[in-house]
């Protein structure tokens, strides 16, 4: 159905998707560990990064993260260490030689602006789809089967610590395409929040700080689009009002710690090795349901019939109205995945059980795989939206390995 | 800064204005493209000629700036430009104005139009090159016309094609003036002319006083390319004249064409300007390639069109991306050489399942939909109060006062308040006025193609 080098749609369009809701979680994982600002009441801004989607699925629960341990940020100032060895985020191999012939009709060649001379059918991009792979960590975008481009972005990457142990990083974020030019506001958040932490992890600030100052390092770079001169006005002409702006979900894996950190819908699950333990969702959406819920406005079933269920409420850019950077760490005591992702999959696998479910049973072992599978998953399910994932594998330190940020 | 070599082609640009979302199954693709050319030195000759006022300060010969050119004006000598005298008066001080105006080293001559067309200036089939003397020559012979005889304008246009044919100039344009309707020849002569010509040189047209056709004139101008205006009081006619052949003389490059590459399966529904008036171009493509055509637009010099292409793509899914043409500015055949482009912009088509992308308007489009429906209302409008259907003229006209008013067109709102007494604009309510004087529906007729652009 799929061109296996670039990705691109060769098939008919599958049905449209059968759409899961968010659904808030019971009891948040991360009590008690969140920065920032607690339960805000629902800012008058909302906006949709995807059109509101159908009727509620209630009942559908969540499983608490067997013994995540909240751990107080406790940054250290520390001298830059060695090179951090971390690889750029770039996209996979293109189609190869074979694509000098129109995907779409086969017969007319590609002209220099990418379409068909024959048929004008746009030619499969980079970003259509993208892999990377590195030793701790592996992601994957797909452009979906709905929408005309890939407005996710990630980044991944591995540091060094100043003790020396490597700190994994991966950041997935999502276009909201109700602004203009998504595609460059997540790119742009996910290389500046990737290039912060590799800056700020090597010099030992406390991976929950680095994340929380990445995501603002995000959001800057985000806004200094707004002001970019060089909008050209074809590009979007009739949605240029709004200024570009995405959401942000990042994970860190250093010293045995997993800090998330988020703006927005997109998500971040954890998957245990062993399938009998609880998954769990460590993410709260910034979302319109999630936090009319939240705020006890609303129970589940009504804020998800609400046809502003999915309107976000948190998003990185120059119209935000105000910036609200989540964050929260936890100490799993078992080995297991975290998979990141944006709601072009967990619309497909809400629950953390479904999650769980959808991911191999070697996801530790072969993340890149487990990516692949999980975005297969979604473009089974109708591949409404543009789906992004990102895999690293948490092990457990070894006894007494201990975690240079454990609570002393 | 001044840069007097040999490239004087100006920069084209070409801007794309468009909503590429279509839902699920739509296939019309809707886009304004403003194309603009700048350089090539014309704003440098309007400054010395606007500087220069009523006595131009000549610019030495073989020096000035601007293309190789040649115009041949063609004054109407008929026995009607005597009623009253002062028409032929006027005639000749404002072609002497336009002589005037020519700039040293443009090929030109004057020739006169009756039933049959007489070289006026330099004369044996030759044109003369502008200069201090031959201007002064010009002006002389001017004053020798004199009034007589019937009106066939295909012979004036036959002569003017003949005289430009021999300068190996870039920009070849004509320059007429008439007073009355071509009633010695068959309209078919003057299609046939017309269509002779056309791609030939450009010509603008004007009729003086009353007793012309509106669309005589107006067809002149659109075959040619050129512009058509009423000067219903012939003494404007020498500002009008004066302000014509400055025009002329900024142009900078001729024959250019708009090229409009579509895909296959895909239909163009028409291709038009639209600012700085209204102009149909979908009838006169030329085929240039594969699944490509030519549209001529003349000649430019420092200024900007903007166009409406609407296109009809095969349908295809959602999420799916097409483009649905790619629109140039070539030049087409230089000499030995390959057509050159000079510019393009794409007009794409993307489905989406996303309501509020695919049914949103563009500015733009919406815009000049509603002008192109302004010049058409006041067309009807028009024709149904001349044949004496009053109903339909209201409702036509007070559509066009709606339009106009909505979309800022002041010139056009005001020339219709010369026809109909506005009651309320905002709805289009009108009344017709018993008493229209024949310049201002002549006015209003020759003009309704006139838009504006959209307000920021």
């Amino acid at each position: 159905m799929f061109c296996g080098a670039c990705g691109y749609d060769l098939s008919a369009l599958a049905q449209p998707p059968v759409d899961h809701p968010t659904v808030a979680i019971t009891v948040p994982p991360g009590t008690g560990a969140a920065v920032g600002p607690g339960t805000a009441p629902p800012p008058p801004a909302v906006r949709y990064d995807d059109p509101p989607r159908g009727a509620p699925a209630p009942g559908i629960d969540d499983f608490e993260l067997a013994a995540p341990g909240p751990v107080p940020a406790r940054p250290e100032a520390e001298p830059p260490p060695a090179d951090p060895r971390s690889a750029a985020p770039g996209p996979a191999p293109a189609a190869g030689p074979a694509a000098k012939v129109c995907v779409a009709c086969r017969t007319g060649r590609i002209d220099p602006d990418g379409y068909c001379e024959n048929c004008g059918h746009a030619q499969p991009r980079e970003r259509d789809h993208t892999e990377q792979e590195l030793d701790a960590v592996a992601a994957v975008s797909d452009r979906g089967l709905r929408h005309h481009r890939n407005e996710d972005a990630f980044a991944v990457s591995a540091a060094a610590l100043p003790d020396g142990s490597p700190a994994v990083v991966a950041i997935v974020c999502d276009g909201v395409s109700s602004a203009t030019r998504p595609d460059e506001a997540s790119a742009a958040a996910a290389t500046a929040a990737n290039e912060a932490l590799l800056d700020a992890l090597p010099r030992g600030t406390h991976p929950q700080q680095a994340m929380h100052e990445a995501i603002v390092a995000a959001a800057e770079s985000v806004n200094l689009l707004a002001a970019d001169p060089d909008q050209g006005p074809e590009h979007d002409p009739h949605r240029h009002t709004n200024a570009p702006a995405c959401t942000l979900v990042g994970a860190i894996v250093a010293s045995g710690l997993l800090v998330v950190g988020w703006v927005g819908d997109s998500r971040v699950y954890w998957v245990p090795d062993d399938r009998t333990a609880p998954p769990a969702r460590l993410t709260e959406d910034d979302s319109w349901a999630a936090q009319m819920v939240a705020a006890g406005l609303m129970n589940e079933a009504e804020a998800y019939a609400d046809e502003r269920a999915h309107a976000i409420t948190g998003w990185l850019g120059a119209d935000a109205y105000e910036l609200e950077p989540h964050t929260a760490s936890f100490k799993p005591d078992r080995p297991g995945v975290v998979v990141v992702c944006t709601d072009g999959l967990w619309n497909y696998a809400e629950a953390a059980h479904e999650m769980a479910l959808a991911a191999p049973a070697d996801a530790a072992a072969r993340p890149l795989h487990c990516a692949q599978v999980l975005v297969g998953h979604a473009l089974d399910g109708g591949g409404h939206d543009n789906v992004t994932v990102a895999v690293l594998p948490f092990a457990v330190p070894e006894q007494g390995a201990g975690s240079a940020y454990g609570t002393a | 800064m001044a840069n007097f070599s040999k490239s004087r082609v100006p920069q084209f640009s070409v801007d794309v204005y468009q909503n590429e979302y279509l839902p699920e199954g739509g296939r019309e693709v809707n886009a304004i493209v403003t194309v603009t050319s700048t350089g090539g030195g014309t704003s440098g000759a309007a400054a010395l000629l606007a500087g220069a006022g009523a006595s131009p300060a000549y610019i030495p010969a073989g020096q000035g700036p601007g293309p190789a050119a040649a115009v041949v004006i063609m004054v109407d000598c008929s026995g009607s430009m005597e009623y009253p005298p002062t028409k032929m008066r006027n005639a000749r001080e404002a072609t002497a104005a336009a002589v005037d105006t020519l700039r040293d080293g443009v090929a030109f001559a004057v020739v006169s139009g009756t039933h049959q067309a007489k070289e006026v200036y330099p004369g044996d089939g030759r044109l003369a090159t502008a200069s201090e003397a031959t201007r002064a020559q010009a002006k002389e012979a001017l004053y020798r016309l004199t009034a007589g005889g019937g009106t066939a304008i295909s012979t004036w246009l036959r002569l003017a094609d003949q005289l430009l044919a021999r300068a190996d100039v870039p920009i070849r344009h004509g320059v007429l003036l008439t007073d009355g309707r071509n009633e010695h020849e068959s309209p078919k002569h003057l299609r046939d002319a017309l269509e002779a010509c056309a791609g030939r040189f450009t010509c603008d047209a004007r009729g003086v006083g009353t007793d012309w056709d509106v669309k005589e004139v107006t067809g002149i101008a659109s075959a040619l390319l050129g512009t058509a205006d009423i000067v219903a009081d012939p003494s404007g006619l020498a500002a009008d004249f004066t302000q014509m052949m400055r025009k002329a003389m900024g142009k900078e490059v001729a024959d250019v064409a708009l090229r409009l590459w579509t895909p296959v399966g895909a239909e163009i529904r028409f291709v038009k300007q639209v600012a700085p008036a209204v102009e149909d171009l979908t009838g006169r493509r030329t085929e240039a390639g594969p699944r490509a055509g030519d549209y001529p637009t003349g000649s430019w010099g420092d200024e900007s069109r903007d166009y409406h292409v609407c296109v009809r793509v095969p349908e295809a899914g959602v999420g799916q991306e097409m483009l649905a043409a790619r629109v140039s500015l070539v030049l087409p055949d230089p000499p030995g050489g390959t057509p050159q482009t000079l510019s393009q912009g794409l007009v794409r088509a993307v489905w989406t399942d996303d309501m509020v992308a695919s049914t949103s308007i563009n500015p733009q489009v919406a815009h000049y939909t509603g002008q192109a429906e302004l010049a058409h209302v006041i067309q009807q409008g028009i024709e149904a109060r001349k044949s004496g259907d009053f109903d339909g003229a209201t409702a036509k006209l007070g559509r066009a006062v709606q339009l106009a008013a909505a979309s800022g067109n002041a010139d056009t709102a005001k020339l219709l308040s010369k026809v109909v007494d506005v009651v309320d604009a905002t709805t289009g309510t009108v009344r017709l006025k018993a008493k229209v004087a024949e310049a201002d529906e002549m006015t209003l007729e020759t003009r309704s193609t006139k838009t504006v652009r959209v307000k920021k």
